[in-house]
């Protein structure tokens, strides 16, 4: 058995709910039939996910047939975005489309977009956001273009944790809505399931993103929810499975366990309460015992198991490879810590300078994370940090 | 990612801190991940009688400017100006390929404290 950790690095992946975990099991040794095969062994694996794909749509509060497995929220991220441009430009050649983004997506949007501007395949707007990590939705009416065919905004920013006003965006697409249907509305919510209301007759929504590791189920499965009717056309092509739009043999283990892992959120809002009251204590412990501590997450319309915060004269990878070594899991927005040597491009968009965001630390909580493990937390960061201070000098 | 001489480096620094009246100092920044560095030294017949760093940056800029400042205690100013980045490194068992602009830094600290002593601008 592992070392007990304190890992409050939540916003990165989550541990497998052992719940979870038994319903997967069986089918990997002993339901491990193919769900395209007629006999008993097949139609059982079939059964599975189908099943899997009801208790997905109830808590989307969608239909079945409006679900699709992926590999993962980075490949629904893809098939929302590339297939929309793909179907478009099969019912409308020569036109180029437009379509408007966050400046705060998750990179697999930002990424997505960047590639279909430079290829010359679309258009592209990242909308700023404020110092508070906003998106303004006037700013999208603003942007808004006859050639707009898809908005595309996070439902809540997984390094800073600001929620985004979906609905205000989804009633601006709305008023905006020709008869071909054009604009769509994308959110990726794949920090918001736990915690926040994800019913997309709510949110307005005509596609949404989410996956199941962040969410206590396993890596390598997500989910894109598709609006009956919405023109969009298949990236990954084979024997036709989730009806031609994303072919493959069904990751049947892994779609049995995002469907356990969904039908486990009973109560998002009261999940959601315990996890606020936690980031509380945590946030007000740093601002009592760490001087010099600067919270970038927002107060209000924040994820409750989210918080940023940026520590002068100490810096995040430090902090982070120091709390390691105590056994505490965080991580950070230092360029230090990122592959391209870039300070995290969330903290830049809300104003914070190269230093800031180098000397900045995330804390996301989970449900596993007890009162425990933040006054442990505190208790070395504040030594950690005293620690990196003196090497630091002034 | 790291070796464990790095990350020894990083929890144990040695001559961490300032020195009282050094004869020489140099302060120096990375623009590519914002590290910064400030090295003091004590000169006494042309060697390095005491050195000391501070380092705001990730464990290997820590390690580095450690490494280097041990490097280069009791040498002749001669000597400290050979020390390379890949000594360096090599001292530290090796450095990921992105970090490798730490030892650069930390070499550069340390050439521009003793050219400070040697040519110090009136």
């Amino acid at each position: 058995m592992a070392k007990k950790i304190i890992y409050l690095d939540n916003a990165s992946t989550t541990a497998v709910d052992s719940a979870v975990f038994g319903a997967i099991k069986p089918y990997f040794t002993d339901k491990y039939g193919n769900p395209s095969n007629i006999y008993n062994l097949g139609q059982e694996a079939k059964k599975a996910v189908e099943k899997a794909r009801k208790q997905t749509a109830d808590f989307l509060n969608c239909r079945p047939e409006e679900i699709f497995f992926t590999s993962g929220a980075t490949e629904s991220n893809n098939l929302a975005i590339q297939g929309i441009v793909k179907k478009f430009k099969e019912q409308n050649p020569g036109q180029k489309p437009h379509i408007i983004a966050s400046a705060i997506e998750h990179p697999s949007v930002l990424n997505i977009c960047s590639a279909l501007k430079r290829d010359g395949l679309a258009e592209i707007t990242f909308l700023k956001v404020n110092q508070q990590g906003f998106v303004d939705s006037k700013d999208v009416n603003k942007y808004l273009r006859p050639s707009t065919i898809l908005v595309s905004v996070i439902y809540a920013n997984n390094e800073i944790g600001s929620i985004q006003p979906l609905k205000e965006i989804s009633k601006i697409v709305s008023n905006n809505k020709k008869e071909t249907g054009y604009p769509l509305f994308h959110t990726d919510a794949v920090q918001a399931i736990n915690y926040l209301d994800c019913s997309v007759r709510h949110l307005g929504v005509d596609l949404l993103t989410f996956n199941a590791h962040k969410i206590y189920g396993p890596k390598g499965i997500g989910v894109l929810y598709i609006k009956q009717g919405t023109a969009i056309a298949p990236l990954v092509y084979g024997g036709g499975q989730e009806k031609d739009l994303r072919s493959g043999t069904e990751n049947v283990a892994g779609i049995v366990g995002i469907g356990q892992a969904v039908a486990m959120i009973k109560n998002p809002s009261s999940c959601a309460l315990k996890a606020e009251k936690l980031k509380s204590r945590l946030i007000n412990k740093i601002l009592k015992n760490i001087e010099e501590a600067k919270i970038n997450s927002p107060q209000k319309n924040c994820l409750p198991n989210i918080a940023s915060i940026s520590f002068k004269r100490a810096e995040g990878e430090s902090i982070v490879y120091a709390l390691s070594e105590k056994g505490i899991c965080v991580s950070t927005g230092s360029a230090c810590a990122s592959k391209t040597l870039k300070p995290s491009y969330v903290l830049t968009a809300i104003g914070l300078s190269p230093i800031a965001a180098h000397c900045s630390v995330r804390f996301s909580l989970g449900k596993y994370t007890s009162i425990k493990d933040i006054d442990y937390t505190v208790k070395v960061l504040a030594k950690e940090i005293k620690r990196l201070r003196g090497i630091a000098g002034k | 990612m790291y070796s464990a001489k790095v990350l020894k480096h990083f929890y144990h620094p040695q001559n961490m801190g300032k020195l009282k009246n050094p004869d020489s100092q140099s302060k120096v920044g990375n623009p590519v991940c914002g590290d910064l560095m400030s090295v003091y030294l004590k000169i006494k017949k042309n060697k390095i009688a005491d050195i000391k760093f501070e380092t705001l940056g990730c464990p290997a800029a820590i390690a580095t400017s450690s490494v280097m400042t041990a490097m280069a205690k009791g040498r002749t100013l001669q000597q400290a100006k050979k020390i390379s980045f890949n000594m360096i490194a090599e001292k530290l068992g090796g450095l990921p390929k992105i970090k490798l602009h730490c030892s650069h830094l930390a070499v550069e600290a340390l050439q521009k404290a003793i050219k400070n002593y040697e040519q110090p601008k009136k």
